[in-house]
């Protein structure tokens, strides 16, 4: 999404951009405003770059969070997240995911889901750092209350009670007229109540939003654009992910605080340096 | 140069204009297009009609208003409370008016305009609330909070349970003289749209609340959604107790019934006399339904001669003087009588005015009712 992406660079630039200025009017500039609050206004030409460098730097690596070390194979066995439902319900979509079949019941292999895990999270962390706002959906009544304490307590957002039809599609017209979309929806449940795909995982996708989701073996993964093949029945599986997604957020908002406050510092004494050589 | 267009002029929008009919004839033909007026549009419309600076401004003057009307009235400004603001525009504005709300009010704006909601996001388009995206955040962090209360009391229970300190008590009377808050109400408090299904379901969950025992923090949760109703026998005026020149103790009181007006004087302590204007009641009421009106509330308290009764009465025919003087009586016997008792008159209907009265005659029918024979033809 480039103009997301695109309009992202820009709110989160306060001074805007000024065409035309060179750089060797930096001098008289910095004079001019020192110690105002908004650092990119005292270095100009230097307020893009800080911003851009700020955005491009975590894409240079491939796990610039370390979300990896968050979780094992060992610790997603031990909360069962590798129980599936029994034969009968089985998604055909999700038989590449499946490890085998135990007594009628699907045992999903959690080598993939580890690695699809990993993906998630990385990606999750990376709409975090960058700001955007995302969005927890689950519609089993049973961890409703757990998912929306998750939410609350990262600082984003929770919708697991009954979905409006046209909710993304209809924004305007049901939030209000400028609102502003999810950036990311994770999906704890991909089904709702009657076990039917979710309306969220439909209209995400026509609305161009990315999906998380974690997928089960009754459901459809193909419309979700990260999938976590994973149980999402049971609770200490369903604890698991929302702590796993809680971390991953707060650790990469805590890292956008620092990365800030550091080209902050940078900044402002690259200014001081330049007052001091200017005549 | 235009494409399209057979003279070198710019092509015309199609079927805009019949240009081809002569010189004298140009016909504008107005193309029929739908206005798509989205209702939002209206509603947001009547939504933005007060902007908070509006308010704010509206507060401020309505500050300067009440000031100036305390220096008018030469009060205080500083100690100058609503209802000295509500007298003080009753004397200066007397209105004849009986609709209460249509006589000139002076109140605080947030009275008068109707709560609106603030904006939802700040200025990086992120929601304050974190339910924003379900449509009404603040009735579902309600039940998100009623929610979590019951998992609370569910936990400590269960830690009672294993500690073996739990003990079974049934609360019921703090339910006794209160209501839960209506639909209308709910949706006043959170200023959101609410269906009976979710309001339904609001009301179950304290209710589940409720049955569980819980402490102080839920309970005042609770209780911020219930109202008191006044028990209608506690407006009941109870006449205080005389005594006269013997040093006899006895109550008076009146009472009307179409145009008859009693008034009535029941002693504390009798045999049973009762003597209307002066004559023994047996002598200026020689029917029986009369006196039975009479005897009716001694009869319902098992007080039947142990009171004397002295009363007057004037206007209306037989029965209504009967029924007047019963009323006189009943309202005269609250006195001597326990408040349980008096509760028991009151739903017998003895302390109830009767305000039935003959219905007028109007004009094209026979009587108030009866209309003329209807023929055919």
């Amino acid at each position: 999404r480039p103009a997301q992406a695109a309009s992202l660079l820009r709110r989160s630039d306060p001074a805007g951009r000024a065409p035309g200025r060179g750089t060797a009017g930096r001098g008289p500039d910095a004079a001019a405003a020192p110690g105002s609050a908004a650092a990119p206004a005292v270095s100009e030409p230097e307020g893009d770059s800080l911003n851009d460098r700020i955005l491009r730097e975590p894409l240079k690596h491939s796990d610039f969070f370390n979300v990896k070390e968050l979780f094992s194979v060992r610790s997603l066995f031990d909360a069962r997240v590798h129980l599936g439902h029994k034969a009968g319900c089985r998604h055909r979509f999700m038989e590449p995911y499946i490890f085998g079949s135990r007594l009628d019941q699907d045992i999903i292999d959690l080598e993939q889901t580890a690695a699809h895990l990993q993906l998630a999270l990385n990606f999750t962390a990376h709409v975090a750092y960058r700001q955007g706002i995302i969005l927890f959906v689950g519609r089993n009544r049973q961890f409703s209350h757990l998912i929306e304490n998750t939410a609350r307590d990262c600082g984003e957002y929770a919708h697991t009670r009954y979905f409006k039809g046209g909710l993304l599609t209809n924004a305007p017209l049901l939030l209000g007229p400028m609102v502003r979309l999810p950036d990311l929806i994770i999906f704890l449940h991909t089904l709702n109540n009657v076990f039917e795909p979710h309306v969220a995982v439909r209209d995400a996708a026509k609305m161009n939003i990315p999906t998380v989701g974690v997928v089960d073996t009754n459901c459809n993964p193909t419309l979700i654009t990260y999938p976590v093949p994973g149980n999402d029945d049971s609770p200490p599986s369903i604890q698991l992910f929302c702590r796993l997604f809680r971390t991953t957020i707060n650790r990469a908002k805590e890292k956008r605080r620092q990365v800030e406050a550091l080209y902050r510092l940078q900044g402002r004494a690259g200014a001081r340096l330049d007052l001091g050589h200017s005549p | 140069m235009w494409k399209g267009g057979e003279d070198g002029k710019p092509p015309r929008k199609a079927g805009r204009r019949e240009p081809r009919l002569g010189p004298r004839s140009w016909i504008l033909r107005l193309r029929h297009t739908t206005v798509v007026s989205t209702k939002k549009n209206i509603a947001a419309l009547r939504r933005e009609t007060y902007t908070l600076d509006f308010i704010k401004k509206q507060i401020e003057e309505f500050n300067i208003g009440k000031r100036h009307l305390a220096n008018m009235m030469g009060e205080d400004p500083e100690t100058f409370t609503q209802e000295d603001i509500d007298r003080a525009i009753a004397y200066l504005f007397p209105s004849g008016l009986f609709e209460k709300r249509a006589r000139p009010i002076m109140k605080h704006p947030e009275q008068i305009f109707p709560k609106q909601r603030a904006i939802q996001w700040g200025e990086d388009g992120r929601p304050f609330h974190f339910l924003f995206y379900t449509g009404k955040p603040s009735y579902y962090s309600l039940m998100h909070e009623a929610y979590g209360k019951i998992l609370d009391v569910e936990k400590h229970q269960n830690q009672l349970r294993a500690q073996g300190l739990f003990s079974e008590k049934t609360k019921t009377k703090d339910l006794i003289g209160s209501r839960w808050l209506i639909k209308e109400e709910l949706e006043e408090i959170l200023v959101e749209k609410l269906s009976d299904q979710d309001y339904a379901h609001f009301i179950r969950l304290l209710e589940r609340l409720l049955t569980l025992q819980r402490g102080g923090a839920e309970e005042e949760f609770v209780q911020r959604f219930r109202r008191s109703i006044t028990i209608q026998s506690k407006k009941q005026l109870i006449e205080p107790v005389r005594y006269d020149e013997q040093g006899m103790a006895f109550s008076r009181s009146e009472g009307r019934r179409k145009s008859a007006e009693a008034e009535a004087v029941v002693y504390a302590h009798g045999s049973g006399r009762v003597s209307v204007n002066g004559t023994h009641y047996l002598r200026y009421f020689p029917v029986t339904q009369d006196r039975e009106q009479l005897m009716f509330p001694f009869h319902f308290l098992d007080r039947l001669g142990k009171h004397d009764v002295a009363c007057t009465v004037s206007g209306g025919g037989r029965a209504a003087q009967a029924g007047a003087i019963r009323l006189a009586v009943a309202r005269a016997l609250c006195t001597f009588v326990t408040e349980e008792e008096v509760e028991w008159m009151r739903q017998a209907g003895l302390l109830t005015a009767d305000l039935r009265v003959r219905e007028r005659k109007k004009p094209g029918q026979e009587g108030a009712r009866r209309k003329f024979t209807w023929k055919k033809r």
